[in-house]
């Protein structure tokens, strides 16, 4: 009895890892075939990355890994608050690109009614895109921590108006913003080869990751969303918590808006990060968190938005249509899915245990 | 032995690291009712569990009725006549009596309810249990939920039937209700294996007891062969005369040291209002049956109900307690009845558990750094002998007692003025039952106030100084010195002396 195992010796992150690693060798498998067996030679590496100059005469990095690493970024971010609210709610937010498109569209008023784009009013038009997303956010939060509703409940309400909110903002119209700071942040910043919203990835992480190194958001929030009650006995106010990790994915929603804006010059209320939530919480979940809350790995979510990335590119790599897309995607979800699953887990870990492999041994420790 | 039914020989089990049972021998006769006693982490739950088809066992034979059997699952274990019924409650409380009986059982998946109703009616009657079919089980009182759980198992062709702690939540009388089903279901010739914490019960009702220690067979013994501090010693593995000399009987006038903590008039959502003070380095105690208010008194002091009303002063200084975070601040801890719903964070690692209470004085901007508290696991995990297998070892994954042990260091951790612990002790070992008791009692040589609840008199008595009696949610006695002994705390719960 002293070894009732409450959850499994695999780590939480071996399930992402390994969908990440499975795409990986399945590109690697398919540039082997079409390099030496059809010796096709126009063919090009799906793992190829080269210099190209673009149309503004940068030099910058191109290719399918860059594309992936590129793409997933609005999604990368809303993943990580998502993380969030689902440890603390054991529920997810259904409204993130609702409210991505209310926070791009604050962000391209501001910029517009400003005399000149500069990275002043920039950052004034980011921070008050910020404001108004954590609003949303808190109303969000509200609905769930101090009215007990359930989140996807509580967050269909923004899910339905939320782009009717981003019309009114901008009067209708889907104004553009022609300036080379918007577009350093939407593509590259001169002279730097990455890709800025990757840039921005990387300090939404460090963010993270300095917030649960300076806060007890970490322990606090797993402790509300595996013991609710017992978190209060302990003088957690997890009516705060829950609220506070609505309000940071509201931050996380206005870093993702902002992006999505800058990619193309122009706010459309309509199409702006237009089901990306479905997608947010399937990275929580290909990340090997528990979708009811509890303990969580902010590390597992980002590569789940990378995995749901790459197998997309692979996908169009592949000259799949973009309407045959979504079908081939649903397939390798539902194996990724079931993979994951307590039971196949539960298996895994036995053949382990035949093959004399000690479950502490074969566990991966989170790298966040 | 002819009327031997079931025989479990050389069982062993092994988990990583650890040897769970060694060769381990049990014997249980018809019509028996045969009491599996040994601390936490002795083997019992492995054993019952190897029994009952939830692990498989690495080595071993188990004959029933002297058929050879292979127990693969606990489908299977009831098929072959085993069936269990848990401490905690596993059937529907939103379904009837009757459904409850018979759903799920093999003969199709659909409820015959005028057939069933009738013949569930016939089986409580038969059994004597005081419920109706077409009852919502939730309507029922404990004690009935879990007689019907027995009822269904004994509906199942039932030759073994196992009774996981089913007394842990029940009052007295209730219990009373259950041993007499027990005793009618043994006069049938059902063979009942009984795991419990309670010494007294198992006097009451078995008529034998196998005691295991450390996953090793200690013995077999009929009732009448082993006193009960034999058996105390037999499952400890030492002597104990410590039992009845924990208190040393320090004749020092408590109620001249200063006072901590009084509570006017104090009331919550659940709590009547009540006077209450504690002073430094006193231990006192709640008694009262299960339901006086006991428990929703103490919670009022610390604030973990809506507090409603009264005048607290702690240290002499008004305080306002409302909620948790309010009494942890004024250096009050509690240790909660119910260790699954309000004490542990199973998930989260022995550390992380121990850390929590503090970190949460702390603030939330002021983390303990990760070497610090791993400084604090080591040094508690020491201190209160816990038995993991590191400090980042998931804390539901340890036994009952530890786990108990975690939540006492979470709270020590704090340095308290005043702790809190209502039924620490509960469904947890005698070892550990003991070393808890020693604990409080050398808290309060250190100045640190305890108030102290245990449904069981006799643990309060060895460990308290006084003891406040309530009895339908009223404070309605407190005893002090000689009057401190069994018969003046039954006498004064049952209201003998108005």
């Amino acid at each position: 009895m002293k070894n009732k195992k409450t959850h499994g010796g695999l780590g939480q992150l071996t399930i992402p890892i390994i969908a990440l690693a499975l795409l990986v060798l399945f590109n690697v498998v398919r540039d082997l075939i079409f390099i030496y067996y059809f010796k096709d030679p126009n063919y090009v590496s799906f793992f190829s990355i080269e210099f190209t100059r673009n149309n503004l005469d940068n030099t910058v990095l191109a290719g399918n890994l860059i594309s992936i690493i590129n793409g997933a970024s609005e999604l990368a971010i809303l993943a990580m608050g998502m993380t969030l609210v689902t440890a603390a709610c054991g529920g997810q937010d259904i409204s993130v690109g609702a409210a991505a498109a209310i926070a791009g569209s604050v962000f391209v008023k501001v910029l517009k009614s400003s005399s000149s784009i500069n990275g002043g009013t920039v950052a004034i038009a980011f921070v008050s895109a910020c404001i108004v997303a954590m609003l949303f956010g808190s109303f969000n939060g509200t609905l769930v921590a101090v009215f007990k509703i359930q989140p996807m409940i509580a967050t269909l309400i923004l899910y339905t108006c939320g782009r009717s909110i981003a019309y009114w903002i901008n009067g209708g119209a889907t104004p553009t913003v022609n300036s080379p700071i918007i577009t350093a942040i939407g593509s590259f910043i001169p002279g730097i080869p990455i890709p800025t919203p990757v840039l921005i990835v990387i300090a939404v992480s460090l963010l993270f990751k300095l917030i649960f190194k300076f806060t007890s958001l970490e322990l606090f929030t797993q402790s509300v969303g595996i013991n609710g009650s017992a978190a209060r006995l302990n003088g957690i106010n997890s009516t705060f918590i829950k609220l506070l990790s609505f309000i940071i994915l509201g931050v996380c929603v206005a870093f993702s808006g902002t992006i999505g804006v800058s990619r193309l010059g122009l706010i459309n209320h309509e199409t702006l990060l237009l089901d990306i939530e479905m997608d947010t919480i399937l990275a929580v979940a290909i990340g090997g968190n528990s979708l009811g809350g509890g303990k969580f790995k902010i590390g597992g979510s980002i590569i789940g938005a990378y995995v749901i990335q790459m197998l997309t590119i692979t996908l169009y790599a592949m000259k799949v249509s973009s309407t045959d897309v979504k079908a081939y995607k649903a397939i390798v979800i539902v194996l990724l899915v079931v993979l994951g699953s307590p039971v196949v887990k539960a298996k895994f870990e036995k053949v382990l245990s035949y093959l004399g492999l000690n479950r502490q041994s074969i566990s991966t420790k989170g790298a966040q | 032995m002819e009327n031997c039914l079931l025989k479990m020989r050389h069982i062993e089990k092994r988990f990583p690291g650890v040897l769970a049972l060694n060769n381990v021998d049990f014997t249980l006769r018809k019509g028996e009712i045969h009491a599996l006693m040994g601390e936490n982490g002795a083997g019992k739950s492995t054993l019952i569990k190897i029994l009952t088809g939830v692990y498989q066992m690495d080595a071993g034979e188990i004959t029933v009725e002297d058929t050879a059997v292979s127990i693969r699952s606990p489908q299977d274990a009831q098929n072959k006549g085993i069936s269990t019924v848990y401490q905690e409650i596993t059937l529907c409380p939103n379904l009837t009596v009757a459904e409850n009986m018979f759903i799920g059982r093999e003969g199709g998946n659909w409820v015959r309810h005028t057939e069933d109703e009738k013949r569930a009616d016939e089986i409580l009657k038969l059994l004597g249990i005081p419920a109706r079919s077409t009852q919502q089980l939730g309507s029922c009182s404990l004690a009935v939920q879990q007689m019907v759980a027995i009822a269904r198992a004994v509906d199942q062709n039932c030759k073994v039937l196992i009774l996981d702690e089913p007394t842990s939540s029940l009052d007295d009388k209730e219990v009373k209700m259950l041993f007499d089903l027990m005793r009618d279901l043994k006069s049938k010739g059902v063979g009942i294996i009984f795991v419990t914490h309670f010494l007294e019960q198992v006097y009451e009702v078995s008529d034998r007891i196998t005691v295991l220690r450390n996953g090793e067979l200690v013995g077999e013994y009929l009732v009448e062969d082993l006193p009960q501090v034999e058996l105390v010693s037999k499952m400890i593995g030492k002597e104990l005369d410590e039992l009845s000399t924990l208190k040393e009987s320090d004749e020092e006038d408590i109620s001249k040291k200063e006072v901590l903590y009084e509570a006017k008039s104090l009331s919550s959502s659940e709590a009547e209002p009540f006077d209450f003070t504690i002073h430094k380095g006193e231990v006192n105690g709640f008694t009262g049956l299960l339901g006086s208010g006991r428990s929703e008194s103490v919670r009022a002091i610390f604030g973990a109900d809506k507090v409603t009303g009264g005048n607290v002063t702690i240290k002499g200084k008004n305080a306002k307690i409302t909620r948790p975070i309010d009494a942890m601040k004024h250096g009050i801890g509690y240790l909660s009845e119910d260790r699954k719903r309000d004490g542990i964070i199973a998930e989260l690692s022995v550390r992380e558990n121990i850390m929590l209470a503090l970190q949460v004085m702390n603030g939330f901007f002021k983390p303990i750094s990760r070497s610090e508290s791993e400084a604090f696991a080591d040094e508690y995990i020491k201190v209160l002998n816990i038995k993991t297998a590191s400090r980042e070892t998931p804390v539901g994954s340890l036994s009952g007692g530890n786990q108990q042990k975690v939540i006492l260091a979470r709270w020590l951790l704090t340095h308290p003025d005043y702790l809190i612990l209502d039924e620490p002790t509960r469904g947890i070992d005698v070892g550990t039952k003991l070393e808890i008791q020693k604990l409080v009692l050398k808290l309060a040589e250190e100045g640190v106030s305890v108030t102290f609840i245990s449904s069981e008199v006799e643990e309060m008595l060895r460990t308290c100084s006084r003891l406040i009696v309530m009895r339908d949610r009223h404070i309605v006695g407190e005893l002090t010195g000689k009057d401190l002994n069994q018969a003046q705390v039954m006498k004064t719960i049952a209201g003998g002396e108005a």
